[in-house]
Formats: C-alpha cells, sequence, structure tokens
C-alpha cells in the first residue's frame, strides 16, 4: 500500500470494536461510518451500527448542535446491537469531542483532530481550556492528529482551492481506522471512483487523503499496534448490510409482488420515516405509486382510497402524524379495507425529539381512535426484521381487510446489521381473490352483492373493486347493516357490529410465542420491537456470569399471542424493559393479571446492553434472597 | 359535445340505488340527484366505472342514492380519498360531492391541493351557505352579519368564494350551475366529466330548512333575466330579457353596463380556455353575493398535465430504464457478500 517505509508493528487479535466517528455535520461522518462498515461487512465481521444526527439540518458549524455522529461495532461473534459504549472515538473537533467523550469506554482510544481546537473552536463548543493538555483526556489513550494539515499537504498536489481542501479530512479519518483495524483500502478507493464519478479532483483529492491517513497509522510512531478483527461465524449465504427503514421499504414493496397487488404509499414527510417515502419512492419500475400528500391525514385518507380501488395501500409517518390519522384510521376500521400504517416512532409528546427513538406510541396504536376502533399491531425487533414485519403486515391487513399498525422506531429505522438475504421463492404468498360474483339473494330470488357478508371463519368481508360488473355497492363511516352495509341506527345492529369487528381482530392468528434462553428460569425479560437486541445481549451476559434469564420478545402486539399469559404465568418474576412509561407493563397486566415490572428508560437513547443486564441482574438478585 | 352515433346502454333508473332518499322534502339537493342520474346515461360509461366520494354532511350522503360504487368517507377528506383512488384506478370516472363546511371548511386544504395537482376527479360542491347536518350553524360562504345559533349577534367571518377560491389554486376547470335549472346543471355537469383533470362545480343549492331563499335572488325564475349571466365561450358577455345588459372589464374589475351605453366592442368576450385565470377571477368576484348579476357556466377550461396519467406514465418510464420489478435484484442493489 505505502512507498516508504514501514515499521513492524504488532498485529493484535481482538473479538470486537465499537468505533464512534463524530464531527460537524458537514464532515462526513455518516458517509466515513457507512464505508467502514461496508468494508468490515465484506470482510465478514457481524456488525451493528447506530447514526446519530443533529435534529438541525446545518446548525452553526463547530457547535454542540451540530455534531453528527455514526456508532459502528464489529465482531468475530453474533452481536445483536451497537454497543454500550465505544472503545475508539473519532473526534473531528472540539465540539464533537464534548459531546460524545461521556459515551467512550474508560481507557478507551481517542483520536482527535488537533487542527480544530483553536481558540474559536474551543469557545464555540464551550471549553474554557483546551481538553487536549488540561488533563480532561487523562482517562483515555489519545492520539493527537493533525488531520486537516496533513489532508490539505495531502490534496495540495491536485490543486484543489485551499477553503476545499480540508473537506477530505473524513477520508484521512477513514484511512487511519482502515489501518488500524487492518481493513484492506481497494474497496475504498473504488467507492471513492463511483460515488464522485465525473468529478475527478474529488476522486484524486479523497484518494490522496485516505491514503495520507492509512500511511500515517503505518509511518507515525504513535500507535503501539494495530488490530484484526476475524469473521464472524455467521451462517453460510449471501449478506447486505440493511437499516431498518430500507428494510421497511423493501418489504413493502415485496409484499405488493406476493399478493399481486399495486402498492400505494400516501405520505407526508416526517422525521424519522421519510427515508420510506424516498425509497419506495424510487421503486416506480414496481408499479409502485408514492403520493407525497398535503398533509397526514390525506395521506392517509389517499390510501383509503387506493385500497378501495384494489392496491395494496400503505401510509408512513410518525408519532405526531399517527395522531393526525386517527380519524382516518378509524374510518379504515369501519370501511373495513386494507390499509398497512409504517409508525417510526420518535421522542414525544409533540415535536420532542424527532431524530431520537421512544416506544411510546403503542397505546395510541392500539387505542388511539374514537370509540371501539379495534386493529391489529406489529413490531419488528431488528432493522432486517423490518422487511418481514412488513410482509405480515400486509397478510394480516389482506386477509382480514383491516388496517394494521406497524410500530417501528427511530433506532431500527437508522441502524444497520448484516441480514441474510431470503430466497425470493421462499417467501410465502399473500395474495387474496377480489369478489366477483353475487353472494346472496333478495327476496324476489335474484343475485345481490352483500358487501358485510363475512367469511365465517376469518370474519373478513367481500373485497369488491370498482370496475367489477354488477357489484357496485357503497360503503361508509356511518354504521352499516351487517351484511348489506346499508346504513343502520338499529340498537342490536350496532352492538353486533361492534362486537364482529372486536372478534375479526382478536381472532387475527398469530404465531405463538417462543421463549428464548432458560425456558425453566424464575425470571422472564419481556419485551417487544427495538428493545430485542439490547435484552438478547443482556440475557447473553447474565447467562455468562451463572444466572438463568427466559427472553420473551414480543412482534405481534395486537392480538397477543394466544399462549402468552400461559407462558409468563410460568415465571416468577417478569420484568418488561421499554422505551416509555410501562404501556406494554400496563397491556399485559390488564390483560392476564400478571405483576410485571416496568424497566423505562426514555431519554432518546437506546437502552443499552449494560442497562438492561444491570436492571435484571438486580431483580435476578432480589429473587435469589427472598 | 353532443354524439348523434352514441346509444345509452343505461337508463336513469339503472344509476338509482335501492336506497331511501332521506334529504328534507324540497331540498335541493333532490334536484341535483335527479340531474346526474338523467345525465348518466350519455356519458357513455357504465355504473361499474363510476364511483362517488363523499365527505359528511348532507351532501354527503349522495353516494348511497347512486347504484354506483361509492364512498362515503369523513369530514372533509373526501377530496384525498378520492386522489388516492384516482391514482391507484386512473380507468374509473370519479366524482366527489360535498357541501360548503365539507370542502371550503374542514377539507379546503384537500380541495385546493387536489385543484393544484390536476387529478382526474369531477368536484360538485352543493353550497347552501349553512351547515345543515348540524343544524343551522353559519359556514365558510354565509354572508357576514348572519344570524345562525351560533352567531346570535351575527357572523363576523368573511366568507369564502368558492369559485375565487378554486381559481386561486388555478383549478383547470370551474363552473356554477345551481338547482333549479335541470338543464343548466345536466350541461355543466357534462362538460365537467369530459374535462380531462380536476373540474370543480360550485352548485347553488337551496337549504329549504335553515337558509332557505338564499339565492333566490338569483335562481327564481322572475329574476333570472336581471340576475343571471350566462357564460357563453366565444361570445360576448350579455344578459338581461333582452342581452341589454353586458359585462365589461375596466382596469381589472368586471362591471355590469347597459350595452346601450358602450359600444359592443367594449364587451368582454368571454374565453374560458385563456391560460392566465385572472379574467376568471374577475368574474367570480363580478357579485359580491347571490342577489346581484351573477355569472353562472364555465368560468375557466384549460388544458393541464393530468395527475394520474402523469403517475403512470413515471412508472412506464421507470420500467424502462431500471427494468421490471426484480426482487432479487432490488435486494441486492446496496452490495452483498457472501459468507
Amino acid at each position: 500500500m505505502t512507498d516508504t517505509a514501514t515499521r513492524e508493528l504488532p498485529l493484535q487479535e481482538i473479538d470486537e470494536v465499537i468505533i464512534r466517528f463524530a464531527g460537524d455535520s458537514g464532515d462526513g461522518m455518516q458517509l466515513t461510518g457507512d464505508q467502514f462498515t461496508s468494508i468490515s461487512a465484506a470482510l465478514g465481521n457481524d456488525l451493528s451500527t447506530l447514526p446519530e444526527f443533529p435534529a438541525e439540518i446545518r446548525a452553526p458549524q463547530g457547535t454542540l448542535a451540530g455534531v453528527s455522529a455514526f456508532q459502528v461495532r464489529i465482531s468475530d461473534f453474533e452481536i445483536t446491537t451497537p454497543g454500550d459504549a465505544p472503545t475508539v472515538l473519532v473526534a473531528m473537533n472540539p465540539a464533537a469531542l464534548k459531546a460524545q467523550l461521556h459515551n467512550l469506554a474508560q481507557g478507551g482510544a481517542l483520536i482527535v483532530n488537533t487542527d480544530a481546537f483553536n481558540e474559536r473552536n474551543l469557545e464555540k463548543a464551550g471549553y474554557a481550556s483546551n481538553p487536549l493538555d488540561d488533563g480532561t483526556l487523562d482517562d483515555f489513550r489519545t492520539y493527537p492528529v493533525p488531520m486537516s494539515q496533513i489532508t490539505r499537504d495531502a490534496v495540495a498536489e491536485h490543486g484543489v482551492k485551499p477553503r476545499d481542501a480540508e473537506r477530505s479530512k473524513n477520508f484521512f479519518a477513514l484511512g487511519l481506522i482502515s489501518w488500524m483495524y487492518t481493513r484492506p483500502v481497494e474497496p475504498t478507493l473504488e467507492f471513492i471512483n463511483t460515488k464522485f464519478r465525473g468529478r475527478t479532483q474529488v476522486i484524486d483529492a479523497n484518494t490522496s487523503a485516505f491514503k495520507a491517513g492509512y500511511n500515517f497509522g503505518e509511518t507515525a510512531e504513535i500507535f503501539e499496534a494495530h488490530y484484526e478483527v476475524k469473521p464472524a461465524p455467521l451462517a453460510p449465504g449471501e449478506y447486505t448490510n440493511v437499516n431498518g427503514n430500507t428494510a421497511l421499504a423493501w418489504g413493502c414493496i415485496v409484499a405488493g409482488q406476493l399478493a399481486r397487488l399495486p402498492v400505494f404509499l400516501g405520505s407526508y414527510p416526517i422525521t424519522p420515516a421519510s427515508d420510506i417515502l424516498h425509497e419506495m419512492s424510487l421503486k416506480k419500475n414496481f408499479g409502485v405509486r408514492t403520493f407525497q400528500a398535503e398533509d397526514e391525514i390525506a395521506a392517509a385518507a389517499s390510501a383509503v382510497g387506493a385500497a378501495f380501488g384494489g392496491a395494496l395501500a400503505f401510509t408512513s409517518t410518525s408519532g405526531p402524524g399517527l395522531a393526525l390519522k386517527g380519524e382516518t384510521l378509524s374510518l379504515a376500521v369501519s370501511l373495513e379495507l386494507p390499509l398497512v400504517v409504517l409508525d417510526i416512532q420518535r421522542g414525544g409528546p409533540s415535536t420532542g425529539l424527532p431524530t431520537k427513538p421512544e416506544q411510546a406510541d403503542l397505546m395510541m396504536a392500539m387505542y388511539g381512535r374514537h370509540s371501539e376502533s379495534p386493529l391489529p399491531v406489529v413490531a419488528p425487533r431488528s432493522p432486517a426484521d423490518c422487511f418481514d414485519i412488513a410482509i405480515e403486515a400486509c397478510r394480516i391487513a389482506l386477509k382480514y381487510r383491516t388496517p394494521v399498525i406497524v410500530l417501528s422506531d427511530g433506532y431500527l429505522a437508522n441502524s444497520s446489521e448484516p441480514w441474510l438475504l431470503p430466497e425470493v421463492s421462499s417467501l410465502p404468498d399473500i395474495g387474496v381473490e377480489f369478489a366477483t360474483e353475487f353472494n346472496g339473494t333478495n327476496e324476489d330470488g335474484d343475485g345481490i352483492f352483500l358487501p358485510y357478508l363475512r367469511d365465517p371463519e376469518t370474519l373478513a368481508r367481500p373485497w369488491a373493486i370498482p370496475g367489477t360488473p354488477e357489484l357496485m355497492h357503497r360503503v361508509g363511516g356511518i354504521e352499516k347493516e351487517d351484511g348489506t352495509g346499508n346504513i343502520s341506527y338499529e340498537p342490536e345492529n350496532h352492538q353486533l357490529m361492534i362486537d364482529l369487528r372486536q372478534a375479526k381482530v382478536e381472532g387475527v392468528d398469530v404465531p405463538d410465542v417462543e421463549v428464548a434462553g432458560d425456558v425453566d428460569a424464575d425470571l422472564a425479560v419481556l419485551g417487544w420491537g427495538s428493545t430485542w437486541g439490547a435484552i438478547d445481549a443482556a440475557a447473553g451476559r447474565l447467562r455468562e456470569a451463572g444466572f438463568a434469564v427466559a427472553h420473551v420478545h414480543l412482534r405481534h402486539l395486537h392480538p397477543l399471542p394466544a399462549n402468552l399469559g400461559d407462558v409468563l404465568q410460568r415465571y416468577r418474576a417478569v420484568v418488561c424493559p421499554e422505551m416509555n412509561k410501562g404501556q406494554l407493563c400496563d397491556i399485559v397486566r390488564a390483560k392476564y393479571l400478571i405483576d410485571v415490572e416496568h424497566i423505562g428508560k426514555i431519554d432518546g437513547v437506546p437502552f443499552t446492553t449494560g442497562e438492561v443486564t444491570d436492571a435484571v441482574r438486580s431483580r435476578l438478585e432480589a429473587l435469589s434472597t427472598v | 359535445m353532443t354524439d348523434t352515433s352514441f346509444t345509452p346502454t343505461t337508463q336513469p333508473g339503472d344509476w338509482a340505488s335501492d336506497q331511501e332518499v332521506r334529504w328534507c322534502p324540497g331540498c335541493g339537493d333532490y334536484s341535483i340527484l335527479t340531474a346526474l342520474r338523467m345525465l348518466m346515461p350519455s356519458l357513455g360509461t357504465e355504473p361499474r366505472n363510476t364511483v362517488f366520494v363523499s365527505g359528511i354532511g348532507c351532501a354527503a350522503r349522495f353516494p348511497y342514492y347512486m347504484n354506483t360504487y361509492g364512498v362515503h368517507g369523513i369530514h372533509g377528506r373526501a377530496p384525498a380519498i378520492a386522489t388516492g383512488l384516482a391514482m391507484a384506478r386512473p380507468d374509473l370516472d370519479v366524482w366527489v360531492i360535498g357541501g360548503d363546511g365539507d370542502m371550503l371548511s374542514i377539507g379546503g386544504n384537500h380541495l385546493i391541493h387536489a385543484l393544484r395537482r390536476n387529478v382526474k376527479i369531477k368536484l360538485l360542491l352543493f353550497n347552501n351557505q349553512i351547515y345543515g347536518l348540524t343544524k343551522g350553524q353559519f359556514s365558510p360562504t354565509s354572508e357576514i352579519g348572519k344570524v345562525t345559533k351560533s352567531s346570535p349577534m351575527g357572523s363576523l367571518d368573511a366568507p369564502f368564494n368558492p369559485l375565487a377560491v378554486a381559481l386561486g389554486a388555478e383549478a383547470s376547470f370551474v363552473a356554477r350551475t345551481h338547482d333549479m335549472d335541470r338543464q343548466h346543471m345536466m350541461d355543466t355537469f357534462r362538460r365537467a366529466h369530459a374535462h380531462d383533470g380536476a373540474a370543480f362545480v360550485e352548485v347553488f343549492q337551496n337549504c329549504n330548512v335553515f337558509n332557505d331563499g338564499a339565492f333566490e335572488g338569483v335562481t327564481k325564475k322572475q329574476n333570472r333575466d336581471a340576475n343571471l349571466i350566462p357564460l357563453s365561450d366565444g361570445e360576448p358577455i350579455r344578459f338581461g330579457a333582452d342581452g341589454e345588459f353586458g359585462v365589461i372589464d375596466e382596469a381589472g374589475c368586471a362591471r355590469v353596463v347597459h350595452t346601450a351605453d358602450v359600444s359592443s366592442d367594449e364587451l368582454l368576450v368571454h374565453d374560458e380556455s385563456k391560460h392566465d385565470p385572472s379574467t376568471a377571477f374577475m368574474l367570480a368576484r363580478l357579485a359580491r353575493g347571490p342577489f346581484e348579476p351573477t355569472p353562472i357556466g364555465v368560468f375557466r377550461a384549460v388544458r393541464r398535465s393530468e395527475y394520474a396519467m402523469a403517475t403512470t406514465r413515471q412508472l412506464a418510464a421507470a420500467q424502462q430504464q431500471q427494468g421490471s420489478a426484480d426482487i432479487a435484484q432490488m435486494l441486492r442493489s446496496r452490495g452483498t457478500w457472501f459468507v
């Protein structure tokens, strides 16, 4: 790789590393992290990533508000989380250091761009003195690197304007980290060529900066070693690295193919769900129609209209949008049309924390509509699971002609993991038949169409789409007569329809829940959604420490798996970590009268493995002393 | 528009559902319903390819009375429901029926966006200047000073002029008709149906229970000559029993004149296909309310790209450029590796 003299540095094998790249939002930290992830994936490491970006698009340069970070964990064993604390922090300026240092594990490696630590930047970050030499960093292995200057020098030969020269410094950092963790250079050089195709000067500058970073590691005599992380024993097959929003979008698109229905998405841009709209808008060649509506309500309403027309209809949003869609969803409940709602939960109430995750829309998904307006709710447990949950939501929506809410969150949306690609032929057929014929007779014996005559097994009503001869019918939000669907204000009929809608949703076929870990343990950890990774890892740690722990994770939240009550009754204690004030706890307590204990955290940061481990361990210890 | 070779395959009765019509006796909605049922057989379409979509309000019950497909939605959202339907199914005839509260108050946002996008839906706004189903509150088209249950000392709200709103959204088809003239309604709805894009029709509709006679000043037989100005494309705008009145453009404002007082080439010549909506807007604002000379007919009918078909064209272009659906390829589009 290098043409300078190389030093013989020891190569240490380590089982994992957690690196966090942090810089100004204009510094290209997401790109750097993404590329490091790609190289590591290709090397066969297991990995998990967690980007963290500011809510402001262009916060003032150098300020804490403008810090953007990307955490990637790579390992030679299977992992389910991006890791609690980074063991390596790359800080491109004082603000990044200030915002991120508290995350760094004690004794962790800190690589800082010393050139950015000038008086102005220190002041913007709120440092009274320079942390590089006032003892702030004593607990860490600090590697000061004049990244800006070396980058400027490296790219000078390409005639880059001085003010643009420094923009390549993220590639310097990537080069340095690539050297530290013995990543091959070719994939990144190829990436630079592809990414910046047609912009020769940019390609040359980034290439030089990247090489300069790599060579710096090798020659600068400030690093005592470099490291190797061997491939993880993953199941054999073809993998891609996928984040939750992409997997969800792909799942929706694929569901359309599996159901042989055209896909329609009505959406209004909202963080952190907009990427679903973006991704699906790119897939017009799949016949996907995306509609950027004038507001959240119109987004949902357009999806209802498309569903009436025979499309597989979606609307994507986050909490504030789900609140606005409530009335329209109750219409969909009443019309009994298939519709899938993708709620990428974020911190609230109100605008709350748009870029941070929360799991506090569960009650809204369950009950956030007027009157008795039941609908199924499902939740993915990992980024890749978003693909499967989208198909599962569509299966339920189509089979039972009902709106279904998918509860993902900002953590799953943006973090990524390796995904063993499924065989397309192994995906389920979720197609349903449209009604094309009369299903009843009138008093004269003539054939008629009864839009609310239900399938006796599923209680689903027939789905006859406009254009079908003879089956013209009207559906509406006013209470309908059972069978005919005509307006009815009869007391007995309303009771019947309320009961039927409830029974239909309660009767959705949901697989039994399975217990992971120690089935015979005294304690079960109950979870749903994105806490799966942290709970799974915590259970592993506790098992290593000699505790027995069961893990019950829900993907179906309404209806709940039929065996859930029986399963949970078996345990002396059930604890439930949730990023809310105990919403699943309340549901399970109310339904099964089981004293589930809430482990809460609503600070906009996903549970760490350590947090879950500590909380569960203290409960386990309490149990053992009883 | 009349195609003499066309033989209707349906009768007006084929378009009537078996549901009992439950508007108040004497409601203007009855005559609109009759006009539409009578018109439908001549449009060359079938009940099975027709969908009526509505929101909430008296007018919104309309779909139940047509033997077509229908969605009775929620308050204000009918244009949005219809937009999704028309996008998913450009093959259908989609009509939206709503009142002034439904379309201009709670659903005002959806109305203007449907119009600006020019999605092929036919919006009929039954304007009776009152909330009927909630029993008589002032509406967004009620006049200032209107005394109602919710405005006992008179409404303070300046009303919307529905046509001005539609023209402000640059709707490609804007027309007005009234419930006392079946033929005019049928002619206007026929034009709306033929329009390739969003078509907006305001129908003056009498609510005989809560706002009786609101439009009498212009729609009553003996008032029509003096107060209805029929617009006819390409013709100078004249009205009155003997054409004794006309409309001129006076420095950007429409003004009624005695034709005797002006030379005939001073009269405004109606041009519904004029792309700039300013003249149509001026005409829409000619009357301050339905008590003085008021234009009816087609104000504006211009060609603009239709939204649903434009969407379909993008899908076709994407398939040509990217190839048709290939799941395996999509799942590999971000790079893969083998373990």
